[in-house]
């Protein structure tokens, strides 16, 4: 990639919002983020991911993305998972294993239904807003 | 095919004690008879959060969070709220704020967590620039690059008030104004990743969720002060963190965000790697410059501080990671904006590592002021398996240890100071009444013995001392001089010793010393340690009442510590005992328990 000038880096920022805005409103992609923190890929994060990747995979399922993250904080029910499905509250699932992580894609993703006694809350605000 | 709302119902211990199921099962009936079984969804959930205030339900999507609600309420949420559209107040834990329908976020409860240092974290994907682009990464710096002057910006940083999250406190902005003062020529960034406080890993997180923060923070540290070339002191016991700051780096210096002539300002600066290995005194800013040369990591004394000479004689400035991740956020939101939150003097905010016996451990991030009974109880989740609060540590190895009459102390480096402990980096234990004080006095004084690089006397000297003495008392040798001794030699260290690694590393004693020295004193007079953690003072008795003489254990007894005559109640000779179980073991009547 070339080196950025001032109005490289700008137009950058904004077309990346702009997408990250459209992925929000027009409700076209599911997303499933992992935490991978050390502390989630102690506990088993990896084999979760592989699981996801896996189950849906084998759904067939193409307009998911699942992508990693860093630490979410929630360190005693490691690994934990956020799934975004449009029309679907945003949920943070915690102590997922291979097992659950199928269940997220057979129950959550495509039987839009909660799964039980795993949902954690987000532990925090962010209040740094963007712009 | 996606329901409309959903219930859900806090699952946690607390609320499952508190009558969790009832409530779902209350939900799933009413919901039956309210004919919106197939369109609202009725789901338990792990633990939420907010337990002293439970059961908890919360209804999405309007994020209406309901609390201390009872079975009896549930006919009342089903029939007002989700076929009416009425939020039930009453059962809100503000009402005034339920009135407004505002929805989760501005529960008082949430908002004890401030995330700025953990803005990213946990948000975006620590090996995509292009995310931290997004969420205003890498805005700082075009701000500091292309309108503001180096003065300008040590000023701002000045203004708020930030002070080094290592644990000392400095004022960073003074740091960096020092550094910016020397003579022009060859000066130094340094970015100090070492975090060697067992039980603390937040810079961990931030390094592995947001690398790009720090990049960003040391770019706008360097050019604040006249430096082109920055090193992150990382321990290698994080290879994780090592790796996404090398993906980091690479990433910055494609885009032309590191190197030379930054977006076309004229700055340039780049920033290398350099690898612990292993030496807690390495996280001491002047031996973890040692390091950095390539000698053995051992402080040196101050005057010259290390902002007038510091790496290789050069002006240099040294700032913890925790720090530097408040760096872009102020210049993007001011300083003004920052000296807002937190208490008078320690403003912003704080990210501790909640480890121990609390229910629900973890990374968190509360202003300044927060105290410790809100984290302990309202964050933490309150203390694990039922069990009893006992103290709170904070600061590693060189803090101290905070008994429950301080639970209502806000959180600021002078109020930990004043009743003997200090903020340290940010590692919070918790610990119940199966610790025992001494016992934790011993585990941080054998890491610190083992960690001193020996270079002066009263640390090498007197921190093996104490080790010594703590080790009789728990092996139930103590006297009661050993005690007036041991307060004489934590004065000696913490006067006199060269760094701050000997200076604090008596803390764990005098605070226990402090606060617990009926326990000192019950493993010293009475050879007894009232959480059983001590397994050398461990008591095997009998009980009479129970004891039917048969003589099993004194037959078995390797060292001949019990008496008895037959069919007569026998006893433990507590001097010749051994503690070595067999008695308890051999005994068919459950006559023989320890403790």
């Amino acid at each position: 990639m070339a080196k950025l000038t001032l109005e490289d880096l700008r137009k950058m920022r904004g077309e990346k919002q702009k997408a990250l805005e459209m992925r929000d409103s027009s409700n076209k992609d599911i997303q499933v983020v992992v935490g991978m923190g050390t502390c989630g890929i102690a506990a088993g994060a990896k084999d979760t991911f592989t699981a996801l990747i896996n189950a849906l995979n084998e759904k067939t399922l193409t307009n998911v993305l699942v992508r990693q993250t860093g630490c979410m904080g929630l360190c005693h029910s490691e690994p934990t998972v956020e799934v975004v499905v449009p029309g679907m509250p945003t949920v943070i699932y915690g102590n997922v294993d291979a097992a659950t992580a199928k269940e997220i894609v057979e129950k959550h993703i495509l039987g839009k239904q909660l799964i039980e006694g795993k949902i954690l809350d987000k532990p925090s605000i962010d209040i740094v807003k963007n712009g | 095919m996606a329901y409309e709302s959903y219930v859900l119902v806090c699952g946690g211990t607390a609320c499952c004690s508190g009558g969790g199921d009832k409530i779902v099962e209350a939900f799933a009936k009413e919901l039956e008879a309210a004919g919106l079984k197939d369109k609202i969804q009725v789901v338990t959930t792990g633990c939420l959060g907010f337990c002293e205030q439970g059961p908890i339900v919360k209804i999405l999507p309007q994020g209406t969070f309901y609390v201390q609600v009872t079975e009896k309420d549930v006919q009342e949420i089903v029939k007002e709220h989700l076929v009416k559209g009425r939020v039930v107040q009453r059962l809100c834990y503000d009402p005034e704020q339920a009135k407004k329908l505002v929805a989760e976020a501005n529960i008082p409860f949430y908002q004890k967590q401030y995330r700025i240092v953990l803005r990213n974290c946990g948000v975006i994907d620590p090996e995509k620039i292009e995310d931290y682009i997004a969420r205003d990464g890498y805005k700082a710096i075009e701000k500091v690059l292309f309108e503001m002057t180096p003065e300008q910006v040590v000023e701002e940083i000045l203004k708020s008030g930030l002070r080094g999250r290592g644990g000392a406190g400095f004022p960073t902005g003074m740091k960096w104004k020092f550094a910016m003062m020397q003579p022009k020529g060859q000066k130094y960034m340094v970015c100090n990743a070492d975090e060697g406080d067992p039980g603390a890993y937040m810079d961990r997180s931030t390094l592995e969720g947001d690398p790009h923060s720090i990049l960003e923070a040391m770019t706008i540290a360097g050019y604040a002060i006249g430096a082109s070339k920055g090193f992150i002191y990382i321990r290698a016991e994080y290879p994780l963190a090592i790796h996404r700051l090398q993906v980091a780096i690479e990433q910055a210096r494609d885009l032309g965000l590191l190197g030379d002539d930054i977006l076309g300002s004229g700055f340039s600066f780049d920033i290398e790697l350099r690898f612990g290995a292993g030496a807690f005194v390495c996280g001491e800013e002047t031996a973890l410059l040692q390091s950095i040369e390539g000698n053995r990591g051992m402080p040196k004394p101050r005057p010259p501080f290390p902002a007038v000479k510091g790496l290789w004689e050069r002006p240099t400035v040294i700032n913890n990671v925790e720090t530097l991740a408040n760096i872009p956020v102020i210049i993007n939101k001011g300083a003004d904006w920052f000296s807002k939150i937190g208490t008078a003097t320690t403003k912003g905010t704080k990210v501790f590592a909640l480890t121990g016996k609390v229910n629900n451990s973890g990374l968190i991030e509360v202003p300044m002021g927060t105290t410790l009974r809100e984290i302990i109880f309202d964050i933490g989740g309150g203390i694990r398996g039922g069990h009893q609060f006992k103290a709170a540590q904070t600061g590693g190895p060189s803090g101290g240890i905070i008994p429950p009459q301080f639970l209502d102390t806000p959180i600021d480096y002078e109020s930990l100071a004043k009743i003997g402990s200090i903020m340290g980096s940010g590692g919070l234990i918790v610990m119940d009444e199966t610790d025992c004080v001494v016992d934790i006095a011993k585990f941080y004084l054998d890491f610190t013995v083992d960690e001193s690089c020996g270079k002066c006397a009263p640390c090498r000297i007197g921190g093996r001392k104490l080790l010594n003495y703590l080790n009789k008392i728990t092996d139930g040798r103590g006297t009661e001089q050993d005690i007036k001794d041991m307060e004489l030699i934590c004065d000696a260290m913490n006067k006199a010793s060269l760094c701050g690694l000997g200076q604090t590393a008596s803390n764990p004693v005098r605070s226990t010393l402090r606060y617990f020295m009926d326990e000192y004193m019950e493993h010293i007079k009475d050879k007894k340690c009232r959480s059983g953690k001590c397994s050398k003072l461990i008591q095997y008795t009998i009980d009479p009442a129970k004891c039917k003489g048969c003589t099993m254990c004194a037959r078995k007894c390797p060292a001949g510590a019990i008496t008895g005559t037959v069919k007569n109640p026998h006893v433990i000779d507590q001097s010749k005992c051994i503690k070595c179980g067999q008695c308890e073991a051999s005994c068919k009547f459950g006559a023989i328990s320890h403790g």
